[in-house]
C-alpha cells in the first residue's frame, strides 16, 4: 500500500493507494455507525487548518475528521489578497512549524501553492490540498469517489464500467479536475458537459468525451454532476446570460426524468439553486448530495490516518517482528 | 531454520479443548460472544464458534474487532490498512466477551483490545483465548485460555498459518 | 593598461590559429604566425589554445537601477556582463523613474561609464511612464549623452495600433528602431504560463501564443506601411517565426531576438510550480522551441538576446501567481545558446558568436561592436575556454539576484577572460574592480 507523502492532487495517487483510502474510509465509517466515534489514533499531534480562502464546509469536515481521531486542530485563516507579500506563504509556513504543526491542510486561491508548501521544506509533516486555485481538489473527488462506489460498486474496487458526466465550467473548476483523473483511474468513463467557452482549449489529451449539449446523452450516465457557475464569468463573456446556461446546461426536472432510473446526482457545493440545478433535482431522491457530506468526514479521517499515523521512512516490507 | 510446533491436528484439538474450557468457565454460551482480533483471530474465533456450537447445540454469537487505530506503535512502520469490525446487532453491553487472536507476545494488541472495546460498551467481562503464549510480555495482561505454551527467543519469530490464507494449518518458529 | 599586449597562440571561433596585438584601446595587429607580428615591446600572454572572440553585445538587458536596486545595479549588472563574457549590453526602460527623459538615460549612462567594466547603452521608453498614451521625448533622448536609437516599453505592449503607428513614423528622423514587447494585453490578462496542455492540466491561467502573434503581425504591416524599422523582442513563438519569415520575404524592414532561455527550455517545467520558470513571454511548448532554433538558423530571427531579468528572493519564493516574471541571464548565455544551437548542429561557433556581437551591434548602431576582430577594431575581447565544463551555480552569481533557471545545469563555454577597450575587466573567471 503506497501512500504519498503529501496528498497535493489526485495525480499522487495510483488506483491501487486511491482504493486504499477508499477502503479505509469504508471501515471507519463502519465504526462510526458501531458508535466507535472517538478513535485514539492522532492523540497528541497537531493539524492546522491554513485556509487563504473562505470556506466554512470543507473545513468544518477537515476539523471534525481531524477530532475524532483526537488529533488538535488550530483554524489559521490567512485570507488576505492573493498577490500580498506581506505575511507570505513562506513566513506563516515557519511560524506553524515553530508552533508544532504536525500536517498543514491548506486552500489557497493561487495553484500550486500547497505544492510550493510542500516542496520548500518549511514544513515537516505532510501537507494535504484542501483546494488550489483552479487547479486540485483531491479529498473531493475521493469523497465523490467514495459515494459513488457506495452506490455502484464494492469494498476493495473501483468505479469500473461507471459513466459519469461534469456538467458546468470545466475551465475554473478544481473539483472537475480532480474528478476526472481520479475517477478514470479508478475506471469510470467520464463525459464533461459545457459550452466551449467553459472548456480547456488542449482538452485533447484528456480521457474524456465531449460534449456542447446535455439532453444528447442524459440517459446514459449513472451519475451526473453538475457545477457550481460563478456570476462573475457570465461578466466576463463565458456565457451571455444565466438564463441561457440554465436552460441549456442545467439539471432540472425534466432532465432528471430523462436519467436512468438507478442513476444518482453529486454537487460540490455549495450550490446555486436555480441555475446549474434547480431546487427539486437537488431534493430529489437521486441527490446523493447529502450523503457527500458525512463521506467527506469519513474519507477525511482516512486521509489523515494513512498520512499522518504511520512513518514513511521504513521500507514496505519490512518483516512485521513484533506482533501482539 | 523452521520448525513446525503444532501441526493441524494439534491445532484442531487444542480448538477443542479451549472450547470447552470457555464453556466450563461461562456456564453455557447463552451470555458469550466471541470476537476475533482480524486477521488470523478471526478465523480462530469461526473455529472457535463451530465447535462450541457443535458442543452446545445451539448457535453462539461472534464478531471481529479491529484494534489498528488503538495500537500504540503506529509510527514505527507505514501506514496499516484497516479491517473490518463486525459486532453483532445486539451490542456488548453486560455479554462475557472473548477476545481471540493467534499469538499472545507482548500484550500490545491486547491493550489496544481493551481500549477499543471500551468505545463501544461495557462487557460483564473479557476474557482472552489465544492460540499460542509465546512469552516476553510487556504489560500486566494475562490470557485465559490458551492452545499451546511455547517459549521463544526474542529474536524468532513465531509465524501461525491457517487455511483460507494460507494452505495448511500449521505453526512454525523461525529463527 | 597603456601598454602592449600580445595574445599569443589563441584560436578564432572557427578553430585556426590566432595571434592578437593590443595596443591601448585597439587592435594594432593579427596574425595565424606569432612570428609575423613585431611585438618586442609587448607584454606575451599565452592563450592556451583558448577560443579568442569580440565581447557579447545584449539588445536587451534589465538593469534596475535607478528604482529597484535591491535587485541589481548599473553596476553589478555591467559586472554580471562581464562574468557572461558581454562587452555591451542595452539597459531597458523600465525602471522607476522610467527611462523616457534625457536626464534618466543619461544618469543610466553615467552609471555605465562610472562602472567602467562594458558599454552600457540605454534604451529609452516609446511612451511616458510606459503608460502607452503619449509619445515620449524620443529626440531629446537621441540627443543627449546617451544617444539612444532603440526604444522600447518593454514589460508592456505598446498596444495601441495608432500609437505604435505614430512611434515608427516618428523615430524614422534619427533613423531609430522601436523594439517592440508583443503581447497582446487583453489577451493576457492575469495570464501566467503558455495557454497549452499544461496549463489546462495544472490550472494556471493560460497566455495563448495569438496574443504575441497578433501583435507581430499588425506590427510588421505597420511598418511596412509608414517604411520604418521594426524590431521584436524575445520571439517566442513558431507563429511568430513564420510571421516574421513572411515579413523578410516581402523585403519589410524587421529584425527579430530570441532568449537563450527560449531556445531550451519548455513549459513542462510549470508542474513544478518553481516561480524561477515563471517569464514574459512564457516558456511554449517543444514545437516552439524547435522552430526558434530553426528561425534562429536561417536568419528569420537575427539574434540572441538574454532579457536579463534579476528579482530578489522573496519575489520569486513564493506561490506562482504572486511571483515576478523573469530570469537572469547574462552569465549563461553564451553557454546555453551554444549547447542549443552549436552542440545541436544548427549552427557554427563562428556564426553563433556573429549572431550575438556583430549583428545586435548593427541592429543598435554600436559602431565599435560591429566589426569582427580586426586591425584597428576597438580591443573588446573574450577568451572563452569552449571545452571547459563547469556547473551553474545560483549561489555563486555575480549579478545581484540569483532567480536563474538552469541552477545545476553542466554546462560547456567557460569564459575565461574579458578585456574591455584594451583593459582587463575580468581574469580567469573572476570578474576585476
Amino acid at each position: 500500500m503506497k501512500i504519498p507523502r503529501h496528498l497535493l492532487s489526485v495525480d499522487d495517487l495510483t488506483r491501487e493507494s486511491a482504493i486504499a483510502i477508499l477502503d479505509t474510509a469504508a471501515q471507519l465509517s463502519q465504526l462510526s455507525e458501531g458508535k466507535m466515534k472517538k478513535l485514539p489514533t492522532l492523540r497528541g499531534r497537531a493539524v492546522v487548518n491554513l485556509f487563504y480562502e473562505d470556506s466554512t464546509r470543507t473545513r468544518i469536515s477537515f476539523e471534525t475528521a481531524a477530532k475524532r481521531l483526537s488529533a488538535d486542530v488550530i483554524n489559521f485563516n490567512a485570507k488576505g489578497s492573493s498577490v500580498s507579500k506581506g505575511e507570505s506563504l513562506k513566513d506563516t509556513a515557519l511560524t506553524l512549524q515553530a508552533m508544532g504543526a504536525d500536517a498543514v491542510i491548506i486552500r489557497h486561491p493561487s495553484s500550486g501553492a500547497p505544492q510550493r508548501l510542500a516542496d520548500s521544506g518549511w514544513i515537516k509533516g505532510p501537507v494535504i490540498n484542501a483546494g488550489d486555485g483552479t487547479r486540485q481538489h483531491p479529498t473531493q473527488a475521493l469523497l465523490d469517489a467514495f459515494t459513488m462506489r457506495n452506490r455502484f460498486g464494492v469494498v476493495g474496487g473501483g468505479l469500473d464500467g461507471l459513466r459519469l458526466a461534469i456538467v458546468g465550467d470545466i475551465l475554473h473548476s478544481r473539483v472537475a479536475r480532480s474528478n476526472i483523473f481520479l475517477a478514470s483511474m479508478l475506471g469510470a468513463k467520464v463525459t464533461l458537459i459545457a459550452p466551449p467557452t467553459l472548456l480547456p482549449v488542449e482538452i485533447g489529451e484528456w480521457p474524456v468525451e465531449v460534449s456542447y449539449r446535455i439532453d444528447e446523452s442524459i440517459e446514459e450516465f449513472d451519475v451526473v454532476m453538475p457545477l457550481r457557475i460563478q456570476r462573475e464569468r457570465m461578466n466576463q463573456g463565458f456565457f451571455p446570460t444565466e438564463r441561457e446556461f440554465s436552460r441549456h446546461f442545467g439539471l432540472n426536472i425534466d432532465r432528471v426524468a430523462k436519467m436512468k432510473p438507478e442513476a444518482v446526482i453529486l454537487h460540490p457545493g455549495p450550490m446555486n439553486r436555480g441555475v446549474e440545478i434547480d431546487a427539486s433535482s437537488a431534493d430529489s431522491a437521486r441527490s446523493l448530495i447529502v450523503d457527500q457530506v458525512a463521506n467527506g468526514v469519513f474519507v477525511r479521517m482516512a486521509v489523515l490516518y494513512l498520512l499522518m499515523a504511520g512513518s514513511h521512512e521504513l521500507p514496505e516490507n519490512a518483516l512485521d517482528q513484533e506482533r501482539a | 531454520m523452521t520448525r513446525i510446533v503444532l501441526s493441524r491436528e494439534d491445532i484442531s484439538r487444542a480448538i477443542r479443548r479451549i472450547s470447552h474450557e470457555i464453556l466450563e468457565r461461562n456456564k453455557g454460551a447463552e451470555n458469550l460472544l466471541l470476537l476475533g482480533i482480524p486477521t488470523r483471530g478471526v478465523t480462530l474465533a469461526q473455529r472457535l464458534q463451530r465447535d462450541i456450537s457443535e458442543i452446545e447445540g445451539r448457535p453462539v454469537e461472534m464478531g471481529s474487532i479491529d484494534i489498528t487505530l488503538h495500537r500504540d506503535d503506529l509510527r514505527l512502520r507505514p501506514p496499516r490498512p484497516l479491517s473490518p469490525t463486525q459486532i453483532p446487532v445486539s451490542g456488548v453491553e453486560g455479554k462475557d466477551v472473548v477476545l481471540v487472536d493467534d499469538v499472545f507476545f507482548s500484550g500490545r494488541t491486547i491493550r489496544a483490545a481493551l481500549d477499543a472495546l471500551g468505545e463501544i460498551g461495557r462487557p460483564a467481562t473479557v476474557q482472552l483465548a489465544v492460540l499460542v503464549d509465546r512469552g516476553h510480555r510487556e504489560l500486566p495482561i494475562r490470557a485465559d485460555y490458551v492452545g499451546k505454551n511455547i517459549p521463544t527467543a526474542r529474536s524468532e519469530s513465531v509465524r501461525v498459518r491457517l487455511m483460507p490464507f494460507e494452505e495448511v494449518d500449521e505453526v512454525v518458529i523461525e529463527g | 593598461m597603456m601598454t602592449r599586449t600580445l595574445l599569443s597562440n589563441g584560436v578564432d571561433t572557427d578553430g585556426n590559429s590566432i595571434n592578437i596585438l593590443i595596443d591601448g584601446e585597439r587592435i594594432a595587429a593579427l596574425s595565424r604566425d606569432a612570428s609575423q607580428i613585431s611585438a618586442h615591446d609587448a607584454e606575451v600572454i599565452d592563450m592556451q589554445g583558448m577560443t579568442l572572440a569580440p565581447t557579447l553585445v545584449d539588445l536587451h538587458t534589465h538593469l534596475r537601477e535607478p528604482g529597484k536596486e535591491d535587485a541589481e545595479t548599473v553596476q553589478s549588472g555591467s559586472a554580471s556582463a562581464v562574468r557572461g563574457g558581454f562587452g555591451a549590453i542595452s539597459a531597458m526602460p523600465n525602471t522607476n523613474p522610467v527611462a523616457d527623459t534625457a536626464g534618466v538615460v543619461e544618469q543610466v549612462f553615467s552609471l555605465g561609464v562610472e562602472a567602467g567594466l562594458c558599454d552600457v547603452f540605454p534604451i529609452g521608453a516609446v511612451t511616458v511612464g510606459q503608460e502607452g498614451e503619449r509619445l515620449a521625448e524620443i529626440l531629446a533622448m537621441a540627443e543627449s549623452r546617451a544617444r539612444v536609437r532603440i526604444f522600447s516599453d518593454d514589460g508592456h505592449c505598446v498596444s495601441d495600433p495608432v500609437l505604435m503607428r505614430r512611434a515608427l513614423e516618428y523615430v524614422k528622423i534619427i533613423d531609430g528602431v522601436i523594439a517592440q514587447h508583443a503581447q497582446d494585453p487583453a489577451l493576457t490578462r492575469g495570464a501566467q504560463m503558455n495557454e497549452g496542455a499544461v496549463s489546462a492540466r495544472i490550472g494556471l491561467k493560460g497566455w495563448p501564443a495569438v496574443a504575441e502573434e497578433a501583435i507581430i503581425a499588425r506590427d510588421v504591416l505597420l511598418a511596412d506601411h509608414v517604411g520604418s524599422r521594426l524590431h521584436i523582442c524575445h520571439v517566442s513563438t513558431a507563429g511568430s517565426v513564420a510571421i516574421i519569415r513572411w515579413a523578410k520575404e516581402r523585403g519589410i524592414n524587421v529584425t527579430a531576438e530570441v532568449t537563450p532561455h527560449h531556445l531550451l527550455l519548455t513549459d513542462e517545467l510549470a508542474t513544478t510550480f518553481d516561480p524561477v520558470y515563471k517569464v514574459n513571454p512564457p516558456l511554449r511548448h517543444t514545437s516552439d522551441v524547435m522552430a526558434l532554433r530553426e528561425g534562429l538558423a536561417d536568419g528569420t530571427i537575427d539574434v540572441i538576446a538574454t532579457d536579463h531579468a534579476p528579482h530578489p528572493e522573496e519575489a520569486k519564493e513564493c506561490e506562482w501567481d504572486a511571483a515576478a516574471f523573469g530570469m537572469i541571464g547574462l552569465e549563461t548565455a553564451l553557454a546555453i545558446s551554444s549547447r542549443a544551437m552549436v552542440d545541436s548542429g544548427l549552427m557554427s561557433f563562428t556564426e553563433l558568436i556573429a549572431r550575438m556581437s556583430s549583428k545586435p551591434a548593427e541592429i543598435a548602431g554600436y559602431a565599435d561592436h560591429i566589426k569582427p576582430l580586426d586591425v584597428g577594431r576597438l580591443a573588446s575581447l573574450m577568451v572563452v575556454d569552449r571545452d571547459r565544463k563547469w556547473q551553474i551555480d545560483r549561489e555563486l552569481t555575480v549579478s545581484r539576484s540569483k532567480n536563474t533557471p538552469f541552477h545545476g545545469l553542466e554546462v560547456g563555454c567557460y569564459v575565461h577572460d574579458v578585456l574591455y577597450r584594451g583593459t582587463w575587466v575580468m581574469r580567469e573567471g573572476t570578474v576585476i574592480k
